[in-house]
């Protein structure tokens, strides 16, 4: 920077967009562009991220950028790709065309990428490229002459390196100057394959051919047909095994600084209204599900981490086949395996599939994928009601059984997927899929995307959480027991009298009041059933302080055949009002939620009834 | 040349008679080999998996190489093609018709 530009006034504010193939580290670019001020939301109508972000230029230019998704054509084949393409051409509903396109290639790929480059140059839009990746090629012996390349193809390239800040300083500064003027289009007739083979031909000296030789050594490994499947497997185990290990210590440190912040915070408090609501509503309802934040952090570090690396395309491949089975292909098994955390990102990264079918059923099966907020259910019920004991001297029978409960869920989704896609056999369902090459994950880049998700968990509990557990505890409060009456108050209320309308449906499959009324606000999130039960039965027991007592308070007033009906409920547990919303904005059919409603309802109470009388039978309660 | 075709016969080892050369497919291509592609053939018109593969770079005169097979049945197959890699079911692989480098 020359000093009479930083003295001059800012040039006027624009909005940008990144676009460009999948896996050239664009959204590493956009990462490390604007650090934390993002916005992450949906495109009106479909279910594919939108991702906006702020930045200046050294000169303080105001910068608006999206992220676009990556995509290998404008000509598009699935939702997210057709996102891209509308926005480049300015036909978006909602999203204005920007003022220029930077354009993320990978040095690393020119083949594949300077292809879509070409195809850009028809939009008639500036374009900036953002050469990408420049030191690994540089590591893999390519050299580029890179200011032939920028003449030839006539749009300014700007190396950079989206690894570190220093690496993308070349583009910010290429920002402060005037924008180019947009380049001409491909002359008609020209293959744009034969252009990219011209183009790598003049200004790539490749010796090496450009060949990632980690990668090969790595995908001998991991894609061997014996060894491949058995370091995925080690790779599940040991992520669902941090899952629940690497967690616990940190969960018990919550639990006991949530009690004592309710202490310290209460003890002032006169017993009374205020208490209450502050101890039953507020504490007991946020607690109980704030403690699963380790939990859900530790199983999206794993997945975000594989999905830098660049093994979970892998993972894909040695999948197809299993996942053909249910009549899906591998495409289906990142979103399944994103469920496991929470099926509102499994849905969301079913985007990627190009097969409607197979995108839709991956939808429906989505959530019999054991979402992490069913965890706090499970916890729970099992540490009440499965002995804590040690079978064949090294599995414990608790973990067994959460186990157990996994399997029979992913089992269920296997079936069910198989059924649906029954008699639909001549369709052809594609892979391809590419493999990018393996990479070190960025630690900015996964930490990025672990404070985005805590933050969105924390304003959940924040908002939807605590408010749903203050509405709950005003109904199971209000109206007050007339003087003198006999029972707990609870019965009296308006959430006791709910529930017992509700056992009508559910005394069938051995549900009580108090599980009746937590399965309502359980509809805005699966945690919340554990702080309800909590609120009920803090609320209904005589004694203050109950929240905390709930786990030996429910093994003695439940029967072991409720409790096991009520897991079974959970496996399939179709009340996540979330879910239920992203799947009609995902599949724009209100029909299809429905039916996914319905056929989750139905199997959930036909499981919890048969658990419920089978477990009746084997422990001889009548 | 019509015997072993017939004898073969299966649509996972289609090799077909064009004038004297044997034309390979990708699908077919045994694992390590390097070829050069040929053609993409449309199954239908408008073929949109044949689109595609033109899109990623499967166009005629690229080199192409199996690097790994799936763990069942030998289905997909992970294809090197220049510097990426992709991974193909066999069916959409059958598209990429090949001759062997020389």
């Amino acid at each position: 920077m020359n000093s009479t530009a930083s003295t001059q006034t800012p040039a006027p504010s624009l909005h940008i967009a990144l676009v460009g193939n999948p896996n050239c580290g664009k959204t590493s670019l956009f990462n490390q562009l604007t650090g934390s001020r993002q916005k992450v939301a949906n495109y009106a109508g479909v279910t594919v991220e939108r991702k906006e972000g702020f930045f200046s230029t050294p000169n303080g230019r105001a910068i608006r950028v999206l992220d676009l998704p990556g995509a290998y054509s404008l000509d598009s084949t699935s939702p997210d790709e057709d996102v891209t393409r509308d926005v480049c051409l300015g036909r978006h509903r909602s999203e204005p065309q920007p003022e220029m396109l930077v354009a993320v290639i990978s040095a690393t790929n020119l083949r594949l990428h300077l292809r879509f480059l070409l195809e850009l140059k028809q939009l008639g839009l500036p374009v900036i490229v953002a050469l990408n990746m420049m030191d690994e090629a540089r590591r893999n012996g390519l050299q580029i002459d890179v200011a032939g390349l920028q003449a030839d193809l006539g749009m300014p390239i700007v190396p950079v390196v989206s690894l570190n800040r220093a690496g993308v300083v070349p583009l910010l500064q290429a920002l402060d100057l005037p924008l180019p003027a947009p380049p001409d289009p491909l002359p008609a007739g020209i293959d744009p394959h034969m252009e990219v083979r011209r183009l790598l031909a003049t200004y790539v000296v490749d010796p090496s051919a450009g060949t990632d030789r980690l990668t090969d050594r790595l995908d001998r490994l991991f894609l061997h047909p014996v060894w491949g499947p058995v370091i995925l497997l080690v790779v599940l185990f040991v992520m669902f095994q941090t899952v629940f290990a690497w967690a616990q210590p940190l969960m018990d440190g919550l639990d006991s600084g949530i009690s004592t912040f309710g202490q310290i915070v209460l003890k002032p408090l006169p017993d009374g209204i205020l208490h209450s609501l502050l101890a039953d509503g507020v504490i007991a309802g946020a607690g109980t599900v704030i403690v699963f934040l380790p939990q859900i952090l530790i199983l999206f570090l794993w997945i975000l981490a594989l999905e830098e690396s660049g093994y979970l395309p892998r993972a894909a491949f040695l999948l197809d086949r299993l996942m053909a089975l249910a009549g899906l292909s591998g495409r289906s098994f990142i979103p399944l395996l994103s469920s496991f955390a929470c099926a509102i990102p499994g849905i969301m990264a079913a985007r990627t599939i190009q097969n409607p079918r197979d995108r839709l059923v991956t939808i429906l099966i989505a959530p019999l994928m054991t979402c992490s907020a069913r965890l706090p259910v499970y916890t729970l019920l099992i540490g009440a009601f499965v002995p804590h004991r040690t079978i064949l001297g090294i599995f414990g029978l608790q973990g067994l059984v959460l186990f157990g409960l996994y399997a029979v869920a992913i089992v269920s989704g296997v079936i069910a997927a198989r059924v649906m896609t029954r008699g639909v056999k001549s369709e052809e369902h594609p892979l391809l899929l590419e493999l990018p090459p393996y990479r070190r994950p960025n630690l900015k880049s996964l930490a990025l995307g672990l404070w985005q998700r805590a933050v969105m968990f924390l304003s959940r509990v924040g908002t939807i959480i605590v408010s749903l557990n203050v509405l709950l505890w005003a109904l199971s409060s209000f109206p007050l027991p007339p003087a003198g009456a006999p029972g707990a108050p609870i019965d009296y209320s308006l959430a006791g009298r709910i529930g017992h309308l509700m056992q009508w449906v559910f005394a069938p499959i051995g549900f009580n009041w108090q599980i009746c009324v937590s399965l309502i606000p359980g509809l805005a999130a699966r945690e919340v059933a554990v702080s309800s039960l909590a609120t009920v039965y803090a609320i209904g027991a005589t004694d203050d302080g109950a929240a905390d007592k709930l786990l030996p308070l429910l093994s003695t007033q439940w029967s072991m055949a409720t409790a096991f009906s009520l897991l079974a409920w959970y496996v399939y547990a179709p009340q996540c009002i979330s879910t239920l919303a992203v799947m009609r904005r995902e599949t724009g059919s209100i029909k299809t939620v429905l039916w996914a409603a319905a056929y989750l309802f139905g199997l959930a109470y036909l499981a919890a009834f048969l658990t419920y009388h089978i477990t009746r039978a084997i422990t001889g309660v009548p | 040349m019509r015997l072993s075709r017939m004898k073969v016969g299966a649509m996972s080892r289609r090799h077909i008679h064009r004038g004297t050369e044997l034309m390979l497919y990708l699908d077919t291509l045994p694992m390590g080999t390097h070829a050069v592609i040929e053609k993409v053939e449309q199954r239908a018109s408008l073929d949109p998996i044949a689109t595609r593969l033109g899109e990623l770079g499967f166009v005629p005169g690229e080199a192409v190489q199996v690097v790994a097979t799936g763990p069942m049945g030998r289905d997909p197959i992970a294809v090197r093609l220049g510097t990426s890699r992709f991974a193909l079911r066999r069916g959409e692989a059958a598209r990429v018709g090949l001759r062997t480098a020389a």
